[in-house]
Formats: C-alpha cells, structure tokens, sequence
C-alpha cells in the first residue's frame, strides 16, 4: 500500500506538515509560528470569542447564544461532578480549558484544508503530561504520602499485593501514554481516512473508463467518514475530559 | 485496521525521512519545541480567559437566575397561601350570612304566624261576642214571643168564653192559659 502519491494534493500526510509562518528564534531554540501554532490560536480566539460574547449579557432571561455557552458549563460542570464529585469543581475551569480547547482544535480541523492540531503527538502528550503532573501534584499536596493508597487498594489478601501494586502502578503510568495517543490516533487516523478517499474520488476519475463508475462510492464513503469524524471529534475531546476528571478523582480520594 | 496503517505510515515515514524525502511530520522534531511553546502560551491564554473573567461570569449569571427562580417560587408559595386564606375567609362569611339570612327568615315567620294567630283568636272572640249577643237577643225575643202567645191565648180565651156567653175575670183566664201552657 503506497501511501505517498506523487501528488501533494493526493498525499494524506501532507496535512499533518508544520511550515512556518514567522520565525522567531529565542537562545538557538526554534519557536516559530507555524501553521500548527496559527490554527492553535485560531482555536482558543473562537473558544474566547464564544464563551466572551455569550457570558458578556449576562441576562437574566438567555439568549441563544448565552443559552448554548451555558450549556457547555452545564455539560462540562456535571461532567467534573459525576466524576470527581463536588470537591473536583476546583478542577472545573482546568477541565472546562482542557476540553473546549481539545474540542475546538478538533472541530477545525474538520474544515478542509485546517491545520488539525490535536494531530500532533507533542501536542496531546503534553496535554496528558500536564493532566498527569496535576493529578500526582495534587495527590500529594492534598493526602501527602496516603496518596500512594492508590496503588494498593485496601481490603485484599496479602499475597494479591504483591501482584495488585506493580499493575496498578503499571496502569497508573499508562494513563498518560493512553491519553494522548487515543486522541492523537484517532485524529491522525481518521484525517488520513478522509484524504484517502476524498483522493480515491480525484484519481478515479483521473484515471477515466471503468473506474468512474466507482468513483460515487468512495465520494459516498468520504461523506460517511466526514459525518463519523465528526462525531470523532467531539467524542474524543469528550473522552479527553472526562478521563482527565476520572484521573483528577484519584488524586482527591486515593484510598478507594 | 488503524493500527496496521499507523505502523505502516511511521515506517514509511521514517524510510522516507531517512531517504532525505518528506518525513512523518508528527515525528519530526525541528517543529516541537515551538510545538511546546505555543501550546504552553495559548492555552495558558485560553485558561487565563476562561477561569479568571467568562466562567465567573457564566456562574453568576447562573446563580443570579436559580436565586431569582427560588425566590419566585417563594413568592408564588406565599401568593398561593394567601389566595387560599382568602378564599377561607369568603366561605366563612358566606357561611355567616346564610345562617343569618336563615334566622330572620325564621324569625319574620314566628312573627306572621304570632301576628296571624293573634288576628284569628281575635276575631273568633268577635265572632263569639257576635254569637252570644244573637243568641241573647233570640232568647230575649223568644220569651217576648211566648208573652205574646200568653196575651194571645188569654185574648183568645176571652173571646171563645165571651162567645159562650160567660165573662171571665182577666185574672182567672191568666191563671187558666198558664195552667194550660205548662
């Protein structure tokens, strides 16, 4: 399976390419502004624009606007509190930051020819470090050293520990490895899926005869995978925030 | 299916980059420091934005609105109560008026029935009083009569005895009728 077309508008991993915008060097480090960093801002401008303008009335009675921005505070809110309970709403607007800005990113990455920057394992990974890095920070702040209950879980036959504490500190180190490859997979995969075959359609047609016939099926499929993207994106943002409230509930009741 | 397709992308990629052709970009390494750092300043941005100025506001728009709710609902509660004490207190006087109108219904009642039996006994009495004055004059006009029939058969017997030829004192035909009456 050739995947790297001659083609550029045929090669599904063009779309992952970072190009640079602006350079900007600081001690001999690159830190320039691509198109990865330029989407990024699109994104949190958007999320800001948003929730600023729907937040800004106030009013008593919502407009739809104000009434779809507090929705997402619901969503996000019970989200935090079905999870982590009512002591995890001090990690609600680090939950709420997480997942609109995972949600976004996503979202723009929908429209053909964005930057998807969810699609980028640096970018999930330290997302999840930073999900990881609070969770063992506040672990420790809050319970000291009772956080390391965690990884032994009361109740147990003496024997089991000695099998039960390595895999549970084996899947507690999981957690960010698992994070940030489910969403930085899922994007990845499913935007090459989408060029492939929105790609099938061009070369069919390009290569004429026959193969024009089969040229509607893959349209047909692109629109179908388009339709499940979609529903990928917001689901793993979704996914993203919620295991990171589940993780957070660790850190505040250790001791389960 | 994914999986066989990402292992084949990053070996191909890694072919490709090491053949000095375009590598698998979210592999390479040149863009991830400024990757880091954008990340870092952007969401920093975005969490700053959100938890310090529109969240605040999104909840206390939030709390403003349950508050008012609540107190809406307490108002509407107290309006209720006072609907129903309301209504109570219509029914009772409602209640007090029909018994009163009740009682001086009965009231003006006894007092025809008083007013009518005392108009009836009074007119029996007249009626009585009117009886007993005819009867008294019937009683007083019959013993006239019988002085008549008395005259009358003394007037009678004077003339048959005068016819016989015989007079009779006035004194003896009385004495005579009397006898003959009783």
């Amino acid at each position: 399976m050739n995947l790297f077309m001659p083609s550029i508008a045929l090669d599904p991993i063009h779309q992952f390419k970072v190009t640079k915008w602006l350079d900007f060097n600081v001690g001999g480090i690159d830190l320039s502004f691509t198109n990865a960093s330029g989407f990024m801002a699109l994104g949190v401008i958007m999320t800001i624009a948003f929730f600023g303008v729907a937040a800004s009335k106030g009013q008593l009675v919502p407009s739809r606007l104000q009434s779809l921005a507090e929705i997402g505070y619901g969503f996000v809110a019970d989200l935090v509190r079905g999870t982590a309970g009512e002591e995890g709403l001090k990690f609600f607007p680090f939950v709420f930051t997480l997942f609109f800005f995972v949600f976004f990113a996503n979202m723009i990455g929908m429209v053909p020819y964005a930057f998807t920057t969810t699609s980028h394992i640096i970018v999930t990974s330290a997302l999840a470090l930073l999900v990881i890095a609070i969770v063992i920070g506040y672990g420790f702040y809050k319970n000291g050293f009772k956080f390391l209950k965690l990884f032994a879980p009361s109740g147990a036959p003496l024997p089991i520990y000695f099998i039960l504490i390595p895999i549970e500190v084996i899947s507690f180190f999981a957690r960010p490895l698992t994070l940030s490859l489910r969403l930085f997979a899922n994007m990845l995969a499913g935007h090459i899926m989408l060029k492939l075959f929105a790609g099938f359609v061009v070369s069919l047609i390009a290569a004429g005869g026959a193969y024009v016939i089969i040229a509607p099926f893959a349209f047909a499929m692109g629109v179908a995978l388009n339709a499940l993207e979609l529903l990928v994106a917001g689901l793993q943002a979704y996914v993203f925030a919620i295991l990171t409230c589940v993780y957070l509930n660790d850190a505040l009741h250790p001791a389960h | 299916m994914l999986i066989a397709l990402l292992a084949e992308i990053a070996a191909q990629g890694a072919e490709h980059g090491e053949a000095g052709k375009p590598a698998f970009p979210p592999f390479e390494t040149w863009h991830m420091p400024s990757q880091l750092f954008w990340l870092a300043v952007l969401f920093g941005i975005l969490y700053l934005a959100l938890s310090r100025v529109i969240l605040p506001k999104l909840s206390d728009t939030l709390e403003k609105r349950s508050d008012r709710i609540a107190s809406d609902l307490d108002q509407a509660a107290r309006l209720n109560d006072q609907a129903t004490e309301a209504q109570q207190a219509l029914e009772l006087r409602i209640a007090q008026a029909k018994s009163k109108a009740r009682e001086t219904a009965e009231k003006a009642r006894e007092k025809m029935d008083a007013e009518m039996a005392a108009e009836t006994s009074r007119v029996d009495a007249e009626i009585e009083k009117n009886l007993e004055a005819a009867d008294e004059r019937i009683a007083s006009l019959r013993v006239k009569a019988m002085k008549n029939v008395e005259q009358i058969a003394i007037d009678t017997a004077d003339a048959i005895v005068g016819r016989f030829g015989v007079s009779a004192s006035k004194s003896e035909l009385k004495k005579a009728v009397t006898a003959a009456l009783e």
